[in-house]
């Protein structure tokens, strides 16, 4: 017993720079705080087709973006609106969309071109109920696998998931980093709840945001190799269109300078360096606050707006006298595992509310090698857990 | 402009990817070559094109010519371009497209794009057939004709590309062959300097399947077909009954979705001002001040 471990937050990232003067604070939407956080991110391009419950960071994003002298279109679907962010991104462009199930089921064709020819973008996924059409305005954590598997083919990606309005906030930005940084597209996970919510949020101001950058330097030898292998971070930079580089890009698995290849070394070397890239980030990607892990026996697992219900459970029990503990997962996929393991082998049982019918437990459970009780709090019915239901499987209280 | 010819290898890859991929005697090599002619009359900077391209014996082109190059997924090249060219406005974005590309998967995409008039040239080469795929039917397969999944014959009707074009709002709208070299030239020059969108069909062959199938014969004898049974605009309708029509449709003075957002940015700006000018009178000079009181308040 006795956990020794910290949390991972996202201030920890240092992309803002908080000036307490400074602080603007409102009293604002998920949707809109998403929108307006892309702006102070420095999206230049927005895609996007409406959808339930998402629609609003179109709309305040059609409203925000041509005042900036930024561009916001309004595609006729969603497989167009990815490719539009791609093509755009690979223009220069901090590129963004956003959407619901439905729509994230028709993205993942060219979500998956992204990850395959390694162009930034952030991908807003407001959950509803599903499959199909599903609950538009019921909330619902049920992409969760889909988020990790959605796109056919091996490949990692990055998620992110906010479980407060300013987390919102400050995880769009970080979408905005991690894409650049990793040359990935990431998803940010939000939920009804966190979409349409409204709470107190602390904006910066743009000047005291700073994120990764591409530079569009050439190298110096002049051969550019955009799927270099040979970057020892497994991120060979990128070079937009138009700046004096003419490369190749494809869907195709490609080689180092982006031609079709069918060399098996070729294939595999490409396949181990996507994953390798964000394996290396790992330290930088995974976010996640810990809660009381010192002495707990029990430990709630969770994410997005479930996460805000095992807090309070958590704290209801600890005045109870129960010893447990809550982990908040910010960084979805990759999952923190390291972090988990230990966490799991230093106590005796887990608590797993996740509004589905059990994704996340999946994953928990494949780290459990010491066969401790993993008790799902599941919740499927177009309304939110309430902290009573984690307090029943934690018991006693 | 000049008429000089192109030296090839300026524009090409010559050292990386070839031979190509396609049938001795296709189509689509006479396309490119009509497209790198047209940039070289142009005098445009390869730094400055971008070739796009979707899935199918079309979307392999990109491959070859030395500029920003992107192959896309089956349908959505229009979509991948539309978000190029709004990004980078001073790019001349070309986008290759097959028949089963663009009509089939990419109809929607093809439909909207030229709604919305975007600053591009789409290039559809109508083999009439999904040729890399192995000879199966397309939406511009005629009517009674045999592709490898319509073996008694093709029961649908084919669509008109240009027509389609043209009434979906396109700023340009062409079409030629790939035997009537010049004339295909011709027609892509024009539409590389327009504004807003130019739909260029290429009437192309697929001797591999869509000839032996239908038993046309040979690429000698596609092309021959490509003479006798197409007919230019110019002439009186009743020698083009019956055949397929070459010659610009459509050529319209817009400005094209680029400017429109232009004016629409300038608008947005205007507002925003008026707006801050109008708070300004409302909650006196120095808004920032207030509203911290208000966050302090808080």
């Amino acid at each position: 017993m006795g956990l020794k471990l910290k949390s991972k937050p996202i201030s920890e990232l240092e992309y803002i720079k908080w000036d307490p003067e400074k602080v603007v604070y409102a009293f604002s939407q998920g949707n809109e705080t998403c929108a307006e956080s892309a702006v102070l991110a420095g999206c230049d391009f927005f895609g996007g087709y409406p959808i339930t419950p998402s629609s609003e960071i179109a709309e305040v994003l059609s409203r925000r973006m041509p005042q900036e002298g930024r561009v916001f279109v309004q595609m006729e679907d969603e497989i167009a609106s990815m490719a539009s962010i791609i093509g755009a991104s690979l223009g220069g462009a901090r590129t963004m969309t956003a959407t619901s199930g439905p729509g994230f089921s028709l993205m993942q064709e060219n979500l998956g071109y992204a990850i395959t020819t390694e162009i930034p973008c952030v991908i807003v996924n407001v959950q509803r109920l599903g499959p199909s059409t599903g609950g538009p305005t019921s909330p619902s954590q049920s992409d969760y696998m889909q988020v990790k598997w959605g796109t056919h083919g091996d490949h990692p990606i990055i998620a992110l998931s906010p479980s407060t309005i300013q987390e919102v906030m400050e995880l769009t930005i970080v979408s905005f980093d991690f894409a650049e940084r990793y040359r990935t597209p990431v998803i940010l996970l939000m939920d009804e709840v966190t979409g349409h919510m409204r709470e107190k949020v602390g904006y910066p101001r743009q000047e005291d945001i700073s994120i990764f950058t591409r530079s569009n330097e050439l190298p110096e030898s002049g051969d550019y190799k955009p799927y270099d292998l040979s970057v020892k971070s497994g991120v060979p930079p990128l070079i937009s269109f138009g700046e004096g580089v003419r490369y190749h890009v494809t869907g195709l698995i490609h080689d180092e300078y982006g031609f079709p290849t069918r060399n098996r070394k070729e294939i595999r070397d490409w396949y181990d360096r996507i994953y390798r890239k964000i394996d290396n980030g790992l330290d930088r990607i995974l976010r996640y606050d810990l809660y009381n892990l010192e002495d707990a026996d029990t430990v709630i697992i969770s994410f997005g707006i479930s996460a805000r219900t095992g807090l309070e459970a958590m704290i209801q029990a600890r005045k109870k006298g129960r010893k447990v503990g809550m982990v908040k997962l910010l960084t979805l996929v990759p999952l923190p595992e390291e972090m988990l393991k230990e966490v799991i082998a230093n106590v005796d049982r887990v608590i797993i509310p996740e509004m589905n019918r059990g994704q996340l437990i999946l994953d928990i459970e494949r780290l459990n090698k010491k066969g401790i009780d993993i008790i799902p709090v599941n919740r499927y019915d177009g309304e939110i857990i309430s902290p009573g239901d984690v307090l029943d499987a934690i018991g006693g209280c | 402009m000049k008429r000089t010819a192109p030296m090839f290898q300026d524009y090409l890859r010559p050292d990386k990817r070839f031979p190509s991929v396609w049938c001795p005697g296709c189509g689509n090599g006479v396309v490119l070559g009509c497209i790198l002619r047209a940039i070289h009359a142009l005098d445009i900077p390869r730094d400055k094109v971008a070739l796009i391209s979707g899935i199918g014996c079309s979307g392999r082109m990109p491959v070859y010519a030395d500029f920003n190059t992107l192959h896309t997924t089956h349908g959505r090249a229009l979509a991948f371009a539309t978000g190029l060219k709004l990004a980078r406005p001073d790019l001349y974005v070309i986008v290759v497209m097959g028949d089963g590309d663009a009509m089939a998967i990419g109809g929607n995409h093809f439909i909207h794009t030229c709604r919305r008039n975007v600053n591009l040239t789409a290039i559809v080469v109508n083999n009439r057939i999904y040729g890399m795929t192995g000879g199966q039917c397309s939406p511009t397969t005629p009517s009674d004709l045999i592709a490898s999944t319509a073996t008694y014959g093709n029961i649908d009707q084919p669509i008109d590309i240009c027509h389609l074009a043209a009434l979906a709002g396109a700023a340009f709208v062409g079409r030629s062959t790939v035997y009537h070299v010049r004339e295909l030239e011709k027609i892509i020059t024009k539409g590389l300097d327009k504004k807003g969108l130019a739909v260029i069909e290429a009437v192309s062959n697929c001797h591999t399947y869509y000839g032996r199938l239908n038993k046309i014969g040979r690429a000698t004898d596609m092309f021959k077909w490509m003479k006798e049974e197409t007919a230019p605009i110019t002439v009186v309708p009743e020698k083009r009954k019956g055949k397929i029509t070459r010659g610009i449709f459509m050529d319209k003075d817009t400005v094209g979705f680029i400017q429109h957002y232009e004016q629409l940015v300038e608008k947005a700006i205007k507002n925003m001002e008026m707006l801050r000018q109008w708070k300004k009178k409302r909650l006196g000079p120095d808004i920032n001040a207030k509203k911290a009181q208000v966050a302090n308040n808080t």
